[in-house]
Order: C-alpha cells, then sequence, then structure tokens
C-alpha cells in the first residue's frame, strides 16, 4: 500500500494546519478522491478529514443562504430554504449521482470532484491532466461525454458537477481560507479552462481550503429550474445539463436571466454571452433559440459529441421556455 | 374411456427422445406451482457462501498484472519492487509459472470448456490489451492490490488487428458456427431479392458488451498434495474440471470444485486463466490462494458479446409473403478462440421465403477472447432480423403482426423439419390483447403525450431447445421416505434447485418437503453446463431415467409379496408416497413399505440424459413476441420504455415465479443491450476504456418499467416435462421491438445499438 497518514481536523484552522503540505490532500465524503487513490490518479501523503469542521446552512439578514463545506448533499438539497428559493440548486443536486453518494458527498468534495475523463482515469494512456505534457488521448480517442466550449489541444476534459452548474448560475460565492489568510471568490472564477495547464483544476493555492458557499438572495430564482440530459434515466453524467432562473417584465421581455451549462466545459459554464442577449429582449422561443446559437457559436465538437451543440440550444431554448410558462 | 380413446399424453408412460410423451408434462402436481427459491432465505440472510468468501489456513490473495499493449511481446519485466513490498508472498510470470498446457477449446470436445487456446503466462508474448503478465500472491488482498501496482513492464509492440472495419474486409468464415455449416443458401435468394417487387436491403451494426454479473468471478484454490480443490463460481463443474485437468496434466478424479452458489453467470462463469493462474500460484507458494477479479478485471480477462455487423435483406410479393431472405454478417473473433456468435441462426427457423441465404464470416481482432453472454447470436441477431421484418411491414403497408402471420411457415424453412411444437401466432395474439396493441397508430410519429411522443414495437423472440447428452442425476430414496437428488448441476440464481425439487417431487409422489437437492460439487454424478438454456432439459432427462431405474429397483425389492407383483415399470406410477398400478386405485405400496420390507435403509439409482435425437427429427425452438412501448422526448431525443410485455412460447412453464423472473431479467438485460450497453474498446490500442459499472451502463431501475410476462404454457410433446428451457430467450427481440418502438414513435430507424439519444437528435 502506498502510505498516507489519515488526521480529523475540528475547525478550519486545524485543517489549514495540517494541510499546508503539499502532499496532502483534503478528505470529504471521500466518494470521489478515495476511487482516485484507488486508481493511482490521486496519491496523497496525507488526508485531513474536513467533514468535521463546524458549519450548517444558514440563512442571513440580507436573504443570502450560506452553505458550510462539510455539509452533505443531501442536506443541501433537502433544505427548505434551498429548495423554497434555489429550486434549480435542489434539482442539480438531486440529479447527480445516487442517494447512497449524495449521503456522503459534501459540498466542498462536490466542488472539486475530478473530471470522469476515462483517459484520465487510465494510467496506461496518455493524459496532460494526469501527467502534465504526456498528451491527450481523448482528443482522438472515446469522447462523448467531453467538452465543446474552452477546450484546449491539451485537454477536452469536463467537469462532472451538477451542483456547479446551479452554483455557477446563481452567482455563488466560494469563501476559501489557506495559508495565506481567507478570499471570498465567485465560484465561476474558481475552476479553470484547461489551456496549456489541465492538470491544474481550480484556482486554488496550496493548502486551501473551502470552507464554505454563499448564495446571493436572488428572488426571482423561485422559478428556476435544472434540467439534465444523459445517457440512462438515471446515475449517469450529464451529456449536457441546464441550470436558468428567468425574471419576465410585465411587458413580456427579459428583465433578468441566470443560465448555466454542465457538460460542456472544463468548468461549470455560465452563459454569459446568451444572458446578455436575452436580457431586455422580448422572451419567447426565437429570443431564447438565438441567445442559445449565440453562446453555441463557438462550440468545436469532437468525433463522438457533434450532438452537443444542437443538444444544448434545443436543451436552453427548451429549459427556458419551460420557465416563461410557468410564468404565465 | 379405453386407452384408444386417450390421448398420446394420457397414456404416456414412460418419455423418449424419439417420441414417448412425459406423463408428467400435462399433469398438475408441484411442477406448475410457484414454489418460492429454496435457497432464497440463505441468500437473504447472506448465509450462502460465494467462492470469494470461502475461508482457508493460510489464505493468500493475489491480484492481476494486465498488458497495456495488444499484441507484441514484453521487453523488460521488473518484478523487484513488488517482491519486496510489504505481505508479498511471490510474483508469478512467465518466468517461474509453472509448464501449462494451453486450455482445450469449448466445443472442439464435449467436454472442453476453455474459453481460448492460448498459453497462460508460458512465454512473453502478448495477445490483448489486458492478458494478465504477472500475478501477485500477498497476505492480503491490500496487499497483493499495492505490490501489483508495482510491477514494471514494458513491451515490444507489434501492429495489431484492431480495426473492425478492416478485419472484415480480410475475414474468413469459421470452420462451423456452433457445429452447423456458417453458409446455408435454399434457392438463389440474391436474385430473388433483385426480382421481387418490394426490397429492403440494410445493414444493422451492433457493439461490444461486458459481462456484468453481480458477482465477479472468483476462484479459492487449495492443493492437497497431488490432489487439487477449487471454490469457483462456475456454470460447468465438470468441464471446468476436465480443462483444468489438461491444463496441468492431471488426473481428473484428483481435482475438486465446489460451486454451491454462483452470483450470475450469463456464459461467462467458464474456466477463464484466472482459474489456471490461481492453481499454478497456490502451487508455487504451497499454501491456498483465493484469486477474486476485480470488476476492472472482469473486464479486461473476461470476454463479453463480441462487435457485429449485419445484413438484412427481404424480398416480398404484394400479398405479403417472401420471395427472398438474406442474413448475412461478421462478427469480431479471434484466432484462438471458437464463438462466432450465431447471429444467424434465428432466420435459419423463423419464416417462410422461397429463397434463404444465410452466411456468417469472422474478423480477427487481437482482443480478450470474445465468449458467451446470454443468447449469443440470437440477442443480436434479432435485433437485425426484427427491425428488418419491421421495415418490410411498413414497406408492404402491413400491421407487423398480420406480416408475421404471413410468413408464418409450416415446416422449418432451412431443415424442412416439423416443429415439435411452435405457437409463435399465439404468442402474438395473446401478447397483443393483452398489451393493447390495437391502440398502436400505423403511421409513425402519430402519438404525441406533451414533448413526449410515444410508439409501439414488436418483435419475434426465439432461442433453440438444447439437450445435452451425458448429464448424470442419482436418486436416492430412504425409508424416512425422503428423496436426494444429486447432481453436479448449476444454481447461479435461476431457480435450478427449486424447480427440480418440485419435478422430482412430482416424478416420486412426493410433496416438495420430503425432497433434498444436492448441486454444485464435482463428487456429485457429473453433469453437463448450465448454458444454451439446456440445464432444464437435461436434468429432466437424467433425473427421468433415474426415476425409472429406481421405479425398476423398488419393484424388485418389492417382490411377489407386494400389491404390485407382476407389474412392469410403465404400469405403475408413483404417487402419495409409494407405487401404485396405474389402473387401481387399491393396488399399492408405500417406500417405506417396500425398503422396510426389504429391510433397506434406502435404495438408490442413476439415470443419464441421452443422445438428444429428438432435435434430429423435430425442430425444436421456442418463441415469444416482445411488446414495447417508448416514449422519446421531442426536444432532446431521450428514450423510456414505458411498458413492456413478453408473451412467450416455452413448452410447459414448470414454475411461473422462478420463470417469470428468468424471462424479466432476460427483458432487463435486453433493454440494456436496446439502449446504453457498450464497451468501448480503443481501436488505437485495443484497450477498454470504460471498464466500471459507473461508465460501463446497464440499466438502472429508472430504466427499467413494469414487465408484463406471459406465457402460452402449451406442452412441447417431444421434451421432457414438455418444457424447452427459458434462461436466454428473453432477450431476444427486445432490441428490435425497442428499436421498432422508437420508429413508430419518430419516425426514425436505428440501426445500430444502443440506441442512444444523440442518433435520435
Ligand atoms: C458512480 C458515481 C456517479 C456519480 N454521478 C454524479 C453525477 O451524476 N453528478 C455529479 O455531480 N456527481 C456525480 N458523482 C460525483 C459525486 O458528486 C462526487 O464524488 C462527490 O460530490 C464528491 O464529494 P466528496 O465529499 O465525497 O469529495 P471527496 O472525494 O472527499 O473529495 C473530492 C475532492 O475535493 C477535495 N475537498 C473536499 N472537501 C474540500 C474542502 N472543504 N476544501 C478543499 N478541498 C476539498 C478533496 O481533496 C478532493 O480533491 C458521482 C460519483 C460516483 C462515484
Amino acid at each position: 500500500m502506498i502510505p498516507f497518514t489519515y488526521t480529523r481536523a475540528h475547525d478550519a484552522a486545524e485543517a489549514i494546519r495540517l494541510g499546508a503540505d503539499a502532499a496532502t490532500k483534503y478528505l470529504g465524503g471521500g466518494t470521489n478522491l478515495v476511487d482516485l487513490m484507488r486508481e493511482g490518479a490521486e496519491r496523497p501523503g496525507a488526508l485531513v478529514d474536513v467533514t468535521g469542521l463546524p458549519g450548517a446552512i444558514e440563512e442571513s439578514q440580507d436573504g443570502s443562504l450560506r452553505i458550510g463545506a462539510a455539509v452533505r448533499n443531501t442536506a443541501v438539497a433537502e433544505h427548505r430554504a434551498v429548495r423554497a428559493r434555489y429550486p434549480m440548486l435542489a434539482r442539480a443536486i438531486l440529479a447527480g449521482a445516487s442517494a447512497q453518494i449524495r449521503n456522503m458527498a459534501t459540498v466542498g468534495g462536490n466542488i472539486l470532484q475530478r473530471t470522469r475523463c476515462a483517459y484520465f482515469y487510465d494510467g496506461t494512456v496518455r493524459c496532460n491532466k494526469r501527467t502534465p505534457g504526456a498528451g491527450c488521448d481523448a482528443i482522438d480517442g472515446f469522447n462523448r461525454m467531453h467538452a465543446i466550449l474552452g477546450a484546449s489541444a491539451y485537454c477536452v476534459a469536463t467537469h462532472p458537477s451538477d451542483m456547479c452548474v446551479a452554483l455557477a448560475a446563481l452567482d455563488a460565492l466560494v469563501e476559501l481560507e489557506g495559508p495565506g489568510g481567507r478570499r471570498t471568490i465567485p465560484l465561476t472564477d474558481l475552476h479553470r479552462l484547461p489551456g496549456d495547464r489541465p492538470d491544474l483544476d481550480t484556482v486554488l493555492g496550496p493548502g486551501e481550503l473551502i470552507t464554505a458557499v454563499v448564495l446571493p438572495p436572488l428572488p426571482w430564482a423561485q422559478r428556476s429550474t435544472y434540467r439534465k440530459v444523459r445517457d440512462r434515466a438515471s446515475y449517469a453524467f450529464a451529456l449536457v445539463s441546464v441550470a436558468a432562473a428567468l425574471d419576465l417584465a410585465e411587458d413580456g421581455t427579459v428583465r433578468d436571466v441566470r443560465l448555466a451549462l454542465g457538460g460542456v466545459a472544463h468548468k461549470p459554464w455560465r452563459a454569459e454571452r446568451a444572458e446578455q442577449m436575452l436580457r431586455g429582449r422580448p422572451a419567447g422561443t426565437e429570443s431564447f433559440r438565438a441567445a442559445a446559437d449565440a453562446e453555441l457559436a463557438g462550440a468545436a465538437p469532437l468525433r463522438d459529441n457533434a450532438f452537443k451543440p444542437e443538444l444544448a440550444r434545443r436543451l436552453i431554448t427548451a429549459v427556458l421556455g419551460e420557465l416563461m410558462g410557468d410564468a404565465a | 374411456m379405453t386407452d384408444l380413446q386417450k390421448t398420446p399424453e394420457q397414456t404416456a408412460t414412460r418419455w423418449t427422445p424419439d417420441g414417448g410423451r412425459d406423463p408428467l408434462a400435462g399433469r398438475h402436481g408441484a411442477i406448475g406451482t410457484s414454489l418460492p427459491r429454496i435457497d432464497g432465505p440463505l441468500k437473504v440472510r447472506g448465509e450462502a457462501q460465494f467462492a470469494a468468501e470461502v475461508p482457508a489456513d493460510r489464505l493468500a490473495y493475489a491480484a492481476l498484472v494486465t498488458s497495456t499493449i495488444a499484441r507484441g511481446a514484453i521487453a523488460t519485466l521488473d518484478t523487484a519492487a513488488a517482491e519486496a513490498a510489504p505481505g508479498v508472498v511471490l510474483v508469478m510470470t512467465h518466468r517461474n509459472a509453472p509448464r501449462m498446457a494451453p486450455p482445450a477449446v469449448i466445443m472442439t470436445d464435449p467436454r472442453a470448456a476453455g474459453a481460448s487456446s492460448l498459453p497462460i503466462m508460458q512465454d512473453a508474448s502478448i495477445h490483448w490489451n489486458g492478458e494478465p503478465v504477472a500475478v501477485v500472491v500477498a497476505e492480503t488482498q491490500e496487499q497483493a492490490d499495492h505490490a501489483a501496482s508495482l510491477v514494471r513492464v514494458t513491451y515490444r509492440e507489434e501492429p495489431a488487428s484492431l480495426s473492425f472495419e478492416r478485419a472484415i474486409a480480410v475475414g474468413r468464415h469459421p470452420d462451423t458456427v456452433l457445429g452447423e455449416p456458417a453458409v446455408i443458401e435454399t434457392g438463389d435468394a440474391e436474385t430473388a431479392l433483385r426480382n421481387a417487387p418490394h426490397r429492403i436491403d440494410r445493414v444493422y451494426r451492433t457493439p461490444r458488451h461486458s459481462h456484468s454479473a453481480i458477482e465477479p468471478h472468483a476462484v479459492t484454490v487449495w492443493w492437497e498434495g497431488g490432489d487439487l480443490v477449487l471454490h469457483d463460481a462456475t456454470q460447468m463443474l465438470h468441464m471446468t474440471r476436465y480443462t483444468i485437468a489438461g491444463v496441468f496434466g492431471m488426473d481428473e478424479e484428483r481435482i475438486r470444485i465446489h460451486s454451491p452458489y454462483v452470483g450470475g453467470g450469463f456464459g461467462s462463469k467458464g474456466p477463464w486463466s484466472h482459474h489456471f493462474l490461481a492453481i499454478a500460484a497456490a502451487k508455487l507458494a504451497g499454501r491456498p490462494v483465493r484469486l477474486a477479479l476485480s470488476r476492472g478485471d472482469v473486464f479486461r480477462v473476461i470476454g463479453g458479446r463480441t462487435t457485429t455487423e449485419q445484413r438484412v435483406a427481404l424480398g416480398a410479393r404484394d400479398d405479403g409473403t417472401l420471395a427472398a431472405l438474406v442474413h448475412t454478417g461478421t462478427a469480431a473473433m479471434t484466432t484462438h478462440n471458437n464463438c462466432p456468435e450465431q447471429f444467424t441462426f434465428p432466420a435459419r427457423h423463423l419464416y417462410a421465403a422461397d429463397t434463404i441465404r444465410v452466411e456468417q464470416r469472422v474478423a480477427d481482432i487481437d482482443m480478450v477472447a470474445n465468449t458467451f453472454m446470454r443468447a449469443p447470436g440470437e440477442s443480436v441477431g434479432t435485433f437485425a432480423l426484427e427491425c428488418a421484418i419491421d421495415e418490410m411491414a411498413g414497406e408492404l403497408g402491413l400491421d407487423p403482426i398480420e406480416f408475421r402471420r404471413r410468413i408464418e411457415p409450416e415446416t422449418d424453412p432451412t431443415s424442412g423439419r416439423p416443429f415439435s411444437s411452435r405457437q409463435l401466432l399465439k404468442a402474438y395474439a395473446d401478447g397483443a390483447e393483452r398489451f393493447g396493441w390495437s391502440r398502436r397508430a400505423a403511421a409513425p410519429g402519430a402519438v404525441r403525450d406533451g414533448d413526449w411522443l410515444v410508439g409501439m414495437g414488436v418483435a419475434t423472440a426465439t432461442y433453440p431447445y438444447y439437450r445435452m447428452p451425458g448429464g448424470r442425476v442419482r436418486i436416492t430414496l430412504g425409508r424416512d421416505g425422503r428423496a436426494v437428488v444429486a447432481v453436479a448441476a448449476h444454481e447461479m440464481g435461476m431457480g435450478t434447485a427449486t424447480v427440480h425439487t418440485q419435478v422430482v417431487a412430482d416424478r416420486l409422489g412426493l410433496s416438495v418437503d420430503r425432497v433434498d437437492f444436492q448441486h454444485g460439487d464435482t463428487a456429485l454424478p457429473a453433469f453437463t453446463m448450465a448454458g444454451g438454456s439446456s440445464q432444464t432439459a437435461t436434468l429432466a432427462a437424467a433425473a427421468h431415467e433415474a426415476t425409472l431405474a429406481l421405479l425398476e429397483e423398488l419393484l424388485r425389492l418389492a417382490g411377489n409379496d407386494s400389491p404390485l407383483a407382476g407389474l412392469t415399470v410403465d404400469e405403475v406410477e408413483a404417487r402419495d408416497g409409494g407405487l401404485g398400478h396405474r389402473g387401481s386405485r387399491e393396488r399399492f405400496e408405500s417406500y417405506a413399505s417396500i425398503l422396510g420390507r426389504a429391510g433397506r435403509e434406502e435404495v438408490g439409482a442413476e439415470g443419464e440424459s441421452p443422445m438428444p435425437t429428438e432435435t434430429q427429427s423435430f425442430s425444436m425452438h421456442s418463441y415469444g413476441a416482445q411488446f414495447c412501448e417508448v416514449r422519446v422526448h421531442a426536444v432532446t431525443g431521450e428514450i423510456r420504455v414505458s411498458r413492456f410485455l413478453g408473451s412467450f412460447d416455452c413448452g410447459r412453464i414448470l414454475n411461473p415465479r422462478t420463470a417469470a423472473s428468468q424471462f424479466r431479467g432476460g427483458i432487463i438485460m435486453g433493454l440494456g443491450l436496446a439502449l446504453t450497453e457498450e464497451t468501448q474498446f480503443d481501436e488505437r490500442n485495443g484497450r477498454i476504456m470504460n471498464p466500471s459499472l459507473a461508465e460501463y451502463h446497464v440499466p438502472v431501475h429508472m430504466d427499467v418499467p413494469e414487465i408484463d410476462v406471459i406465457f402460452t404454457d402449451i406442452p412441447d410433446p417431444r421434451a421432457p416435462l414438455g418444457a424447452r428451457g427459458i434462461g436466454e430467450i428473453g432477450i431476444t427481440g427486445v432490441g428490435a421491438a425497442v428499436a421498432n418502438a422508437v420508429h413508430n414513435a419518430t419516425g426514425r430507424r436505428i440501426r445500430e445499438l444502443p440506441i442512444t439519444l444523440d442518433k435520435l437528435l
């Protein structure tokens, strides 16, 4: 066995003290990290269990919601305020994995779960994410699940999380604490596009810990949803997913909109271009479709995923249409 | 009623392969009742011990190191780090493995069961990506797994045949297809096709599938001097023993295999390389070794269903009869196995056509030997054939069931033999009635429910009747009125022990709680494999022979002082815990009385399944009609099977509960074949890229609707018990029923499995 140490932290300060070393990894529910250790894709020298860190789901005066990083996925999805105020988040979480995995998985772990690219998992083939500079066998291999937006010649992997797609759409903030202090960044800035360093999934510094996720108030997100398309009815990663919220003005124009895509990029993909195009425009199939077209204009499909741009366009159009229908 | 007025069933005294009817075929007793599985409570309590759970003193654990290239040779092999790792007992490679002969490949000899004839770890050569190159044995599984990761191997690569398309171009005819000719032609089908007023000519493709039984393969083995003991998960006990004996050059009698419970086999649980490697490692280690494959290992070292490319061409006349039926194609295989995926078998027996041409080819690929997987051939062959039939029905403007009525043959279309019993049209009629087939809109794309397009499809299911010669059963009757049935048969969860308890109870006129069924051990009378859906018929035939021998012996013991005096076996019947005269209620003596008077504690007899000559006189097949309703999302192409019904004609149903489970399980596996399953074989290096149940998609609960199952329950007069076997037919026709329903829902014809949503966008 590759020896590693295991310790349990009781608060953030202790975790960071224990986790400062580059060979150390924080351990959430372990549903991803332990698998990767078994596959040899992760070889930490030390695990610091952060599931015991304090932190629950707190509602603030200003209407925001603060979710501790150690809170289990199931607890988030079941939380009354989450369900009522951010239904897209509850739905996104419930669309992921299985009940057993969600019971174990933590918010921090879900955010930092790694790609499911088969060439990343299999240590006998080439992967720049696993071994920088090795090359990428996915680009010309099985890449049905892979990226169509923001990929590079070095990596075409996708970020697999459903939860993060909703978090991206909701402008969630991520609270970080590390050896260098605390900072708060938008979730959309946390994950990186692969560029020539696909081994770096995120902008986290060494030893940096996620302590919480904050959902800013967004009253009209009550009308929001998450729609995931996958290869079986349950227990499969997204081919394409859409998180969306729609705020309509009296005159039927789009006052505001939130849109993010899953299964299409190395990070949860906030569809800013589409959002921009829609604000102030009349809501309707035509404008939805035009916005979707604009968002996917730069899509670069691979051998096995040529269907994704069209699927994404249709899904965006349909989901927005559904939200518009709910408003009527 | 005199004997002359009675039906053959009523006067039947004994089943024979050449025409004698089985008296039990039509009778109601324990047979026909839904006795719950007798192994159920044990399994629910976790008390059934599987091969990877058997304890042993000083047990060591093994892990495999497998190759990462498809063809070539090991250049360097460094085991030093592994050997130095904590807990490691030894590392076995081709350098120190004991000499082993190549396994005898299944069907090259009636008792052989090897999946491949490749030598096992005898030299540096590599034949597929995933071939074992080292076995690490350690004190714990974790230590073995870790040390296995420390073995360093480099390779000299040689060009490999990995592209199916290129291999098809240089394909070949297999010597035979399960003993049948690779090519059959009746008349000039291509000319008839060209001249037919209605033609369709299509190519269908099916991918590789990997075995995903809930129990991964495992053996726990040890040597006792020159004797070998294996705890195995096998569906072919004696064939495995024979094959192992051949590999190690030993006397079969010195090998004992226990396999009381098998967590699903589906064709995969025979002797694969892990058997030989574990035995060899136990020999080197001088202690018991367990080799339990990881799920990933199962994908790499156990073969599955191979990929096929099939052409089906039909030429029809205006009246809906067929002038030509052509079914040809190629399956990927290797040069060292013998499993050509008999996808043309259904076309040989299903429909009447003036001319028929079937042809099977194989394309040699450097891959793990493909193998049998639930209805090998028939599963994917019915996908192609039954889609084509549906396409032609559309072409002719006929309801697909009506079209099948018009091409229903009187005798077997290629062999010319009479059918022993064929109720396919009744299966269709019963199924159509219950499923509400008449509500199907003939025009595709006509029914919509919100965003969902709704369609119905139907397809024929079919699977041959097989009965294996040579399987033996011993029945022992005690003075306490209990019977013990002993046979090296296999209980893989399908209900064998339960059903044959019922069968023997009826044969001997006992209640089921007076029959004990012993199985799963080579020390019991030698038996054939649980394959080809043959175990029930084979066991029934052997137990029937054993019963006759037992009755003979009982009559002898009864002697002249018995009310049975002077009667022959054919004049008596077993009833109420004893023997009685068929003609009269009074002439009866209980077993206890016979044995008591004879001063015997017990009496036993053996019987053997005779040559299956019934299949030489008759075309014997099971049939079914698979009905499917799907909903296809108009925006996303997502496919949901919303209703399914299987209507089967498999002869007598011995236990409706276990039978329905077999049919349902087959249908669920068929839904996987239709919609989700595909082993991703990377043609650049022969690597399987989705070796886990997270990425290899078998259906999950939400993919499976309520499945309705009905059966004709009409006994086949030529089969023992009237029963033809039910284990595999459930998966056949499902792929086509789904594809046909998808076509009915959307107007889109998908000819390549799995039918994933991108194909419908
Ligand atoms: C079979 C299967 C199917 C799945 N299907 C889906 C799916 O459909 N959709 C989906 O979204 N997900 C799916 N998942 C993934 C699942 O959501 C993740 O495994 C889970 O969310 C990870 O959470 P965890 O707490 O177990 O993380 P861990 O495995 O414990 O950790 C994951 C990573 O996060 C890091 N980490 C954990 N907590 C912190 C912290 N507080 N600060 C900094 N770093 C931290 C760890 O070091 C590690 O790198 C699936 C998983 C499996 C096994």
